[in-house]
């Protein structure tokens, strides 16, 4: 009897699986077994005549290694992970300061909602608008150029290999900001008032309050969000491809576009495979900080 | 609750330098919000001139009020990326927010054997990124017989969305008060009973912030969505707009136009459901 009840309790228990069992499977067969495979196939060479797969070894990760371009998109997105910090972690913390130290409550609603608008919209939407907006001479911010005065500063800005990259991490900019802002709003939002009083008896100004109060503590959202950036800039793709598909002669190749480009362009699946090792080898490296973040922070807590 | 951090008015005299510094902040704010905006209704705008009007004199008010780019373009393709967006956005936001729930409840509410484990093995595809996976997706979707249907669109949107979503309704889970499950169960409810009655109704609002970031991903999604359904009759809203680009890329009034109709929808949703909204950005990233 007694027997009866326990064995019965642990068919209880065992079926209990069944809630979490779609998500596993669908997690397991989608998500972790495609990257499981990448790695295989990255050892492989297909040829696209014939669909003969053979054996390379590490052939396509030497390949990596000498091809400059790849050092090239590897460049571009370090250079997009740098400024992103400096805009969307340092400029929107500042300017989530700045819209929270708003007295009306009005004020404060309408601009966080107004600077997230971008992020709402599709990068494919904001990278075509920018797309135009870059045109030379006839586009958008020549237009404002040449209304200044600034004739000297125009020029094709997605068509020049100096300037392509920039242009697009700048689209990107004006994008997502406002996402940040409003994060780091709401982590400003949850400081005690208090502190904000003690600080003013104190004597210090509104610059000094910033550095002393609010600063250190929304530091918890500054590391998260420098940590979710950075894996951000290195899985871009969307605006890039949008706007110059990695031209002009590569000059704005990330990654990711160089991925597509060799895996779905050029169908060189084995290659496109090991490019995408690299990208899964730097963001597993930013999920693991975040992790280890996340984790150090809840034993403080 | 104002958080008072840089302008806050000093109290009785009037401070000169802190009147510049809050004109300096305002004036700051609303440049800002200019830079923000103007681009948006230089789009919109744009959608109603034609390419002479769009390049020769950019700043310009469109000359007539004519719908006709804005009817053009939904006649020539918007209309039917529309629909696929609608369908793929609506599918896998059930599916994910479905799914993320039951798993949640299970690892919540139930006496799973090693629990951490599951809990560890969803939450960790939080960490893969699809453009890792997606080159074996496209040989598996061809052998699955999926490649170029909604279902690819379907499956894949929710499989990817459901670490993060089962991640923000398990926290919302944790902090429930059981004691309304436990009465439940003292007068007999079943678990499936107590999921759909008790603990479902109680999750609403993480639900709605869960379904709504997921109607904005699966809207804006774009690597997926250009390999998994670039055939015609497939194609979702960003990648239609790309073909619209390509077909109609000299008429680009008509572009302008499509590109505003894509981009309404998902700015309404973000101001009806404003607050849903940033519940679910500050409770994803802050725990």
């Amino acid at each position: 009897m007694r027997a009866g009840g326990t064995s019965e309790f642990r068919l209880r228990d065992l079926l209990s699986f069944r809630w979490a069992a779609i998500a596993v499977i669908l997690v397991a067969w989608f998500v972790y077994y495609p990257i499981v495979d990448n790695f295989i196939v990255s050892t492989t060479d297909e040829d696209i005549f014939t669909g003969e797969v053979t054996q390379v070894g590490l052939a396509n990760y030497q390949r990596l290694l000498d091809d400059p371009v790849v050092w090239v998109a590897l460049w571009n997105n370090f250079v997009y992970a740098a400024i992103s910090i400096v805009f969307q972690v340092f400029g929107a913390f500042l300017l989530a300061a700045m819209i929270e130290g708003l007295d009306s409550e009005r004020l404060r609603r309408f601009w966080r909602a107004v600077y997230f608008i971008p992020s709402a919209i599709s990068i494919t939407i904001t990278g075509l608008l920018f797309y135009f907006i870059y045109q030379p001479a006839i586009g958008l911010l020549d237009g404002v150029l040449k209304a200044s005065g600034l004739e000297t500063l125009m020029r094709p800005w997605l068509g020049d290999e100096g300037t392509a990259i920039y242009a697009i991490i700048a689209m990107s900019q004006w994008q997502g900001f406002g996402y940040s802002t409003l994060l780091f709003a709401v982590a400003i939002q949850k400081i005690p008032r208090e502190l904000y009083d003690a600080a003013i008896i104190d004597g210090a100004g509104p610059l000094r309050r910033l550095w002393n109060v609010t600063f250190p503590l929304t530091r918890e959202m500054t590391g998260l969000m420098t940590i979710i950036t950075v894996t951000g800039a290195f899985q871009v793709f969307n605006e890039v491809m949008v706007m110059t598909a990695g031209g002009p002669n590569n000059s704005s190749q990330v990654l990711g576009t160089w991925l597509y480009q060799q895996g779905f362009t050029e169908n060189n699946f084995g290659y496109g495979a090991a490019i995408a090792a690299v990208i899964f080898a730097v963001t597993m490296l930013t999920g693991t900080a975040q992790l280890i973040y996340t984790r150090r922070r809840r034993v403080q807590l | 609750m104002s958080a008072a951090v840089l302008a806050e008015a000093p109290p009785a005299p009037v401070n000169v330098w802190s009147v510049i510094a809050r004109t300096f902040l305002h004036a700051f704010l609303i440049c800002l919000g200019i830079v923000v905006l103007y681009p948006l209704l230089w789009m919109a705008m744009n959608g109603f001139k034609n390419n002479a009007q769009i390049f020769g004199d950019p700043f310009a008010l469109p000359l007539t009020w004519s719908w006709s780019n804005y009817v053009e373009a939904w006649n020539r393709g918007v209309r039917d990326y529309l629909t696929v967006s609608i369908l793929v956005t609506v599918a896998s936001a059930l599916c994910t927010v479905l799914v993320s729930a039951w798993a949640a409840y299970g690892l919540t509410r139930t006496k799973m054997p090693s629990k951490p484990l599951v809990v560890g093995f969803v939450l960790g595809g939080l960490m893969l990124s699809p453009t890792v996976a997606v080159i074996p997706l496209v040989k598996m979707m061809q052998a699955l017989g999926l490649y170029n249907t909604y279902w690819a669109l379907i499956v894949l949107y929710t499989a990817f969305r459901i670490p993060f979503c089962t991640f923000l309704i398990r926290a919302y889970m944790l902090d429930l008060p059981r004691d309304v499950d436990e009465a439940a169960v003292i007068d007999g409810a079943t678990e499936g009973q107590i999921f759909w009655k008790i603990t479902m109704p109680l999750c609403r609002p993480i639900i709605v912030s869960c379904i709504i970031l997921h109607v904005l991903f699966a809207w804006n999604e774009y690597l997926f969505a250009m390999i998994f359904s670039g055939a015609t009759g497939m194609q979702t809203l960003p990648v239609g707009l790309t073909s619209i680009m390509a077909k109609h890329g000299t008429n680009y009034g008509i572009v302008f136009a499509a590109m505003t109709i894509s981009a309404l929808p998902i700015v309404i949703v973000f101001f009806a459901a404003q607050r849903y909204f940033i519940r679910g950005l500050s409770e994803g990233i802050g725990k």
